[in-house]
């Protein structure tokens, strides 16, 4: 199971994100908290290496990195059909 | 010497680059991608690059040439290796003593690699245009007002050995650059979408603007290209060239968001991150997409083209 508090986890090992991690809700936008283009390559890649994943390529886009909230969602249907 | 690549057998139809160089308009050298060019084909390469000048002439550019290599502490820093390691060359030199160099000899005579004793030099071969560009308009502190803009031109490289004409390994990049405000650097993409479109339409050419992503490295690549596309950075004018289906960038128009600006730590007048934007010129993919659709004999082209290049 996949719980927000594990991924603010990971996104603290995003340069951009550490500082303001803790104060962020489940639906703030990350790009519009200081989640740059390279960050979010950073995320996806620790998120990747957390849960041993491998995001699709049509999940490779902004929207699946965008709020706690969907990266939840999207890692736990990734999980799921990696343990299928 | 090395041996130059064998002729194509005649039979069959000869490719672009082929009938390039039986007209010698490019030259071989035995490297995909890396071709001489004839004083014809830099007359049409001139003509565009004077054509670029004019179009800019009435902005109050500032006009800079920086050499075909940069600084490698810069070029690292610009951050070209997150997304185009592939594409990056550095320049590598002899730095050793005399056993060295016998040894280095000794190699050359036996075949073998001898670039293994070669240390990476302070220089690295520049990617785009406008790379030196950044840290020096960041030297000179805080935009005035009404931002900056600046006109580059120069030889770039990138790794990409091909034997489509138009991927060169080493080429001529035009470029204008403008530093300031959100508004002032996406007003200043829209004008160049608008005379970089007609500018080409004047020279005959069948164009089309298209959102476009960077050719970014790998499965991360995959991703801010993705993103580039979806936030509309990026727009490239296509011309067929090598093939209908894929057709050639000949111009693009990039807004680089606070990418630099962040970088370089430039700033506005008000002392917010600035944002760039440039637009670029392929000199040799737009040559030769007039050699494609005009034919080889440059004194054949049609007036009007011929005119709007030299007249």
């Amino acid at each position: 199971m996949v719980l927000p508090e594990d991924i603010r986890d990971t996104l603290k090992s995003v340069a951009a994100l550490t500082e303001v991690v803790d104060s962020l809700g489940e639906d703030d936008n990350l790009f519009d908290r200081g989640l740059d283009s390279f960050g979010s390559v950073q995320l996806m890649l620790a998120l990747e290496e957390r849960y041993n994943i491998e995001f699709p390529d049509n999940l490779l886009n902004r929207r699946s990195f965008s709020t706690i909230r969907i990266i939840v969602e999207t890692v736990s249907k990734l999980t799921v059909s990696a343990a299928a | 010497m090395d041996q130059l690549p064998a002729r194509d057998p005649v039979s069959g139809p000869r490719s672009l680059l082929d009938r390039l160089f039986d007209q010698g308009l490019l030259v071989r050298t035995g490297v995909d991608g890396l071709y001489g060019r004839s004083g014809e084909f830099e007359s049409v390469v001139e003509a565009v690059d004077r054509i670029a000048t004019r179009l800019g002439a009435g902005d109050g550019a500032e006009s800079l040439r920086f050499p075909p290599g940069m600084s490698r502490p810069a070029f690292e820093r610009s951050g070209y290796l997150k997304g185009f390691p592939n594409l990056a060359g550095t320049i590598h030199c002899f730095c050793g003593n005399d056993a060295d160099h016998a040894r280095l000899l000794a190699c050359i005579e036996a075949g073998t690699d001898w670039t293994g004793g070669q240390a990476a030099s302070e220089i690295v071969l520049t990617p785009a245009a406008c790379y030196p560009l950044y840290p020096v308009a960041a030297a000179r502190g805080a935009l005035p007002e009404g931002g900056l803009l600046f006109d580059l031109q120069s030889y770039c490289f990138r790794h990409e050995p091909s034997l489509e004409p138009t991927r060169m390994q080493m080429f001529r990049m035009r470029e204008y650059v403008r530093m300031g405000s959100p508004d002032q650097v996406l007003a200043f993409r829209e004008l160049w979408l608008e005379r970089g479109t007609a500018m080409m339409r004047e020279l005959g050419l069948p164009i089309a603007v298209d959102p476009a992503n960077d050719p970014f490295f790998g499965r991360a690549g995959r991703m801010l290209a993705n993103n580039q596309r979806a936030q509309g950075l990026k727009f490239e004018l296509n011309v067929p060239v090598n093939s209908e289906d894929k057709p050639t960038a000949c111009l693009s128009f990039n807004y680089h968001q606070d990418h630099f600006g962040t970088i370089w730590d430039i700033r506005q007048a008000d002392g917010e991150v600035a944002h760039t934007a440039c637009v670029g010129f392929g000199l040799e993919r737009i040559t030769l997409a007039l050699l494609r659709h005009h034919g080889l004999d440059i004194e054949a082209w049609p007036d009007a083209v011929r005119d709007r290049l030299w007249g």
